[in-house]
C-alpha cells in the first residue's frame, strides 16, 4: 500500500529527476486520462483478451482447429463440447477463432508497421523539403487515393497471387496514403513554427529536423489514426479473405471461416455469424480505443493546462 | 556615410532586401514582389543595443530574421564579426551560427512541446560541442542559473511553466553557444507588463555580464527607450530615421518618428492635455504596391511635390543621425530646424 502511494508520488512529481523520469511521469498523466475513459477501457480490454487469447491459444482452444469430425458437423451453438457449433467439416468453430485471432493480430502488426511508416516518411519529405518533391509526392499519393481501397487491394493480391503476406502487402500499399497526407499536413504546420526557426539557427541540418523534431511530434497523431484504421484493416484483410484472394483454407483467418459458412447461411446461421462478431467486437474495439487515444494523445492539447 | 565608429561595427547591414514573389494565376507567374524588407542599411557596434521600431507589418520581424539568414534574402551584404554571410553556403553558415541567437516573440511557440527544458536548452550543445553527458548536464545547469531558472525545473515541459519563465527558457537556449549577437524579436510583447521589465532587466544584466550586442525588435516605444542606445525607424519596408535614443526621443526629425513618438502615451495628465499629437489618417499602403517616391507620401504631414515623384535618400543630416527625408535632403548643410510646422 505504502509502496504503491510513493510510486504515484514518485510519477506525479513537479520535479522529475531525469528525463527519463520526465517522460514516464508524462506517460502516467496520459495513462490516468485514458483509465477516466470508460469506452477507450472497454475497448483496450477486448484487445488485451484478443492478444491473450492469441498468446495462450494452444492452451485456450478445447479443439485442434483443424481436426475434422465429418460426423460431427453443422453442430448448433452450445452443444456438448462445441460451445460456438462446429462448421461444415465438424471442425470447432470456438478453437478456429481463437487461432484465426493470431492471424488477425498478425495482419494489423504488420499493416501498422509499414503503412504509418511509409506514409510519414513520404508525408514529412514532402511537407519538408516542398517544391519539386511536394508536387510529385503528393500526386503519387493522390493517385492511390483516387482508386477504392479494396479494390486496388484485390488487384494488387490478384497479380502477387493469393495468401496471408500478400494481402498484408496489398493492404498496405493501400493504406499508407492518408497517413502521408496527414504527416505533410502536420509537417507544414510544424515547420513554419518558430521552434524550428530556433533549431534552424543553431544549425540543425534538415535531416536532423525531420527525425529528431517533425517526426516525434506527427507520431501521436499517427498512432490515433492508425487505432482507428485499424477495424478498416481488419475488415479489409476480412474481406479478402472472404473473396479468397487472403488466407487460404484450411487457415481459421475469420473472414475466410465467413466465406465458408455462406453457404449454409439459412439453416446453420452461426458457422458465418460467429466470426462475424467477433470482426465486429475487435473492429469495435479498436474504435474506441482510438477514440480515447485522439482525447490523450492531441497535441494540440498539450499546451493548455 | 559611415562615420568612423562603422570599424567597431559588429553588424553591418547594408541595402538588405527581403522580396517575397507573388504568383497568381492558372500558371502560376510571377506577377509581383511583397517588399518586406526593402533596401535597409544600419550598424550595430559591439556591446551596443539598436532598437528597430516600426509598426505592425513594417517588416521588423522579416528584417531580423533575414539579418540571422532564416530567410535566402533576395540582396544586400549582411557582415557580422567579421564575415559576410548573406551569400554563405549552410554548411558554412552552421559553423557560424554559434555567433548569432535569436529570442523569439511568442515563448510557447518556440520551445518544442515534447522536450524536457534540459533537452531545449541542451539542443545547441548536440549540434555544435562534444561535451561529456556530465559537461553538458553542467553546462545546462549553468544557464539556467544565469536565466534565473529553478534548477529542480530542469526535466520539466515547456507547458507546465508560466510565460515569463519560458522566455527565459528561451533566452537560456540562445545563450547556450556563447553568442556575440542576438536578435530579440518583440521577446516581449506576449508577456504580462509585470513580467516584461523582469525579461528587459534580464536582457541588460545579461548584455553587461556577456558583453552581448542586441538587436532589439518592438513595436513597444517606451521599452525601447529603455533598453536600446540607438533606435531605427522603419515604415514599410524602409529604415526612415535611425539615430542615438536620446536624440530621436527628444528632437524626431521624420515626420513619420514624430507621429509615432506623439501617440506614446504621456504619463504627465497636466503635459497629456497640452502634448501636441500627429494623428496619421489612411491605412499603411501594401508593401507589395508601395507608392512612387517616397513609401511616406501618403500619409505625411507634411509632404511636398518631390515626395511623390523622388524616393528620398537615406542621409547623415547630423553626426550619428541617419534621416530619408526630403526636408533634410535639400536643406541638410543650411537648416535643419522644424521643417515640419
Amino acid at each position: 500500500m505504502s509502496d504503491a502511494t510513493t510510486w504515484r508520488a514518485w510519477l506525479l512529481t513537479d520535479a522529475p529527476t531525469s528525463r527519463r523520469h520526465a517522460r514516464l511521469a508524462s506517460f502516467y498523466k496520459g495513462w490516468l486520462s485514458l483509465r477516466g475513459n470508460t469506452m477507450a477501457m472497454v475497448g483496450l480490454g477486448i484487445l488485451v483478451g484478443l492478444l491473450l487469447m492469441a498468446l495462450f491459444a494452444p492452451y485456450l482452444a478445447p479443439h485442434d482447429w483443424k481436426a475434422q469430425d465429418l460426423g460431427n458437423r453443422l453442430q448448433p451453438l452450445g452443444s456438448p463440447g462445441h460451445v460456438l457449433g462446429t462448421d461444415s467439416l465438424g471442425r470447432d468453430i470456438l478453437s478456429r477463432l481463437i487461432y484465426g485471432s493470431r492471424i488477425t493480430l498478425y495482419i494489423v502488426t504488420l499493416v501498422a508497421l509499414i503503412a504509418p511508416v511509409a506514409g510519414l516518411l513520404v508525408g514529412t519529405i514532402a511537407g519538408y523539403v516542398g517544391g519539386w518533391a511536394d508536387v510529385v509526392l503528393m500526386r503519387i499519393t493522390d493517385i492511390f487515393l483516387a482508386f477504392p481501397r479494396l479494390v486496388l487491394a484485390l488487384a494488387f493480391v490478384a497479380a502477387l497471387g493469393a495468401g496471408i503476406e500478400n494481402a498484408v502487402l496489398a493492404i498496405s500499399l493501400t493504406a499508407w496514403p492518408p497517413y502521408a497526407r496527414m504527416a505533410r499536413a502536420e509537417t507544414l504546420t510544424i515547420r513554419a513554427s518558430d521552434y524550428i526557426s530556433a533549431i534552424r539557427l543553431q544549425g540543425a541540418g534538415p535531416i536532423r529536423i525531420i527525425t529528431r523534431h517533425i517526426w516525434p511530434l506527427c507520431i501521436s497523431s499517427l498512432i490515433v489514426r492508425v487505432t482507428l484504421d485499424m477495424a478498416g484493416i481488419i475488415l479489409a484483410a476480412a474481406g479478402l479473405g472472404f473473396l479468397g484472394l487472403g488466407a487460404q483454407p484450411p487457415s481459421p483467418e475469420w473472414g475466410a471461416m465467413i466465406s465458408e459458412g455462406r453457404r449454409f447461411i439459412l439453416d446453420h446461421w452461426w458457422v458465418a455469424t460467429v466470426p462475424g462478431l467477433a470482426i465486429f467486437t475487435v473492429s469495435l474495439a479498436f474504435n474506441l480505443l482510438g477514440d480515447g487515444l485522439r482525447d490523450v494523445l492531441d497535441p494540440k492539447d498539450g499546451g493548455i493546462e | 556615410m559611415f562615420d568612423l565608429r562603422t570599424d567597431m561595427a559588429l553588424v553591418k547591414v547594408h541595402d538588405l532586401k527581403m522580396h517575397f514573389p507573388i504568383y497568381t494565376g492558372v500558371l502560376r507567374r510571377h506577377t509581383g514582389d511583397v517588399k518586406a524588407v526593402d533596401g535597409v542599411s544600419f550598424d550595430i557596434i559591439e556591446g551596443e543595443t539598436l532598437g528597430l521600431v516600426g509598426e505592425s507589418g513594417c517588416g521588423k520581424s522579416t528584417c531580423g530574421r533575414a539579418v540571422l539568414r532564416l530567410y535566402d534574402i533576395t540582396s544586400g551584404s549582411i557582415v557580422i564579426d567579421g564575415d559576410d554571410i548573406s551569400t554563405m553556403s549552410q554548411d558554412d553558415l552552421r559553423r557560424k551560427r554559434p555567433t548569432m541567437q535569436m529570442v523569439f516573440q511568442d515563448p510557447q511557440a518556440s520551445l518544442n512541446p515534447r522536450m524536457t527544458v534540459a533537452g531545449i536548452i541542451g539542443e545547441p550543445l548536440d549540434e555544435h560541442t562534444k561535451l561529456t553527458k556530465s559537461e553538458r548536464e553542467a553546462r545546462i545547469y549553468e544557464l539556467m542559473d544565469q536565466v534565473g531558472l529553478n534548477r529542480d525545473f530542469a526535466n520539466r515541459y515547456p507547458h507546465e511553466f508560466s510565460g515569463g519563465q519560458r522566455q527565459r527558457i528561451g533566452i537560456a537556449r540562445a545563450l547556450a553557444l556563447n553568442p556575440k549577437f542576438i536578435v530579440c524579436d518583440e521577446p516581449i510583447a506576449a508577456l504580462d507588463v509585470s513580467i516584461q521589465a523582469q525579461v528587459v532587466n534580464l536582457l541588460e544584466d545579461l548584455q553587461e555580464r556577456l558583453g552581448l550586442t542586441y538587436l532589439f525588435i518592438s513595436h513597444d516605444l517606451s521599452m525601447v527607450r529603455h533598453i536600446a542606445d540607438r533606435v531605427a525607424v522603419m515604415y514599410l519596408g524602409k529604415i526612415v530615421e535611425l539615430a542615438s535614443r536620446d536624440d530621436l526621443y527628444s528632437d524626431p526629425l521624420h515626420p513619420y518618428t514624430k507621429a509615432l513618438l506623439s501617440a506614446v502615451p504621456e504619463p504627465d495628465p497636466t503635459l497629456h492635455d497640452t502634448a501636441e499629437r500627429v494623428i496619421l489618417t489612411g491605412d499603411v499602403p501594401s508593401p507589395s504596391n508601395p507608392p512612387k517616391g517616397c513609401n511616406f507620401c501618403t500619409r505625411c504631414p507634411a509632404v511636398m511635390d518631390i515626395c511623390h515623384r523622388v524616393d528620398p535618400e537615406f542621409l547623415t543630416v547630423r553626426p550619428g543621425r541617419q534621416v530619408a527625408c526630403h526636408h533634410y535632403s535639400e536643406t541638410k548643410n543650411t537648416n535643419v530646424d522644424q521643417p515640419v510646422t
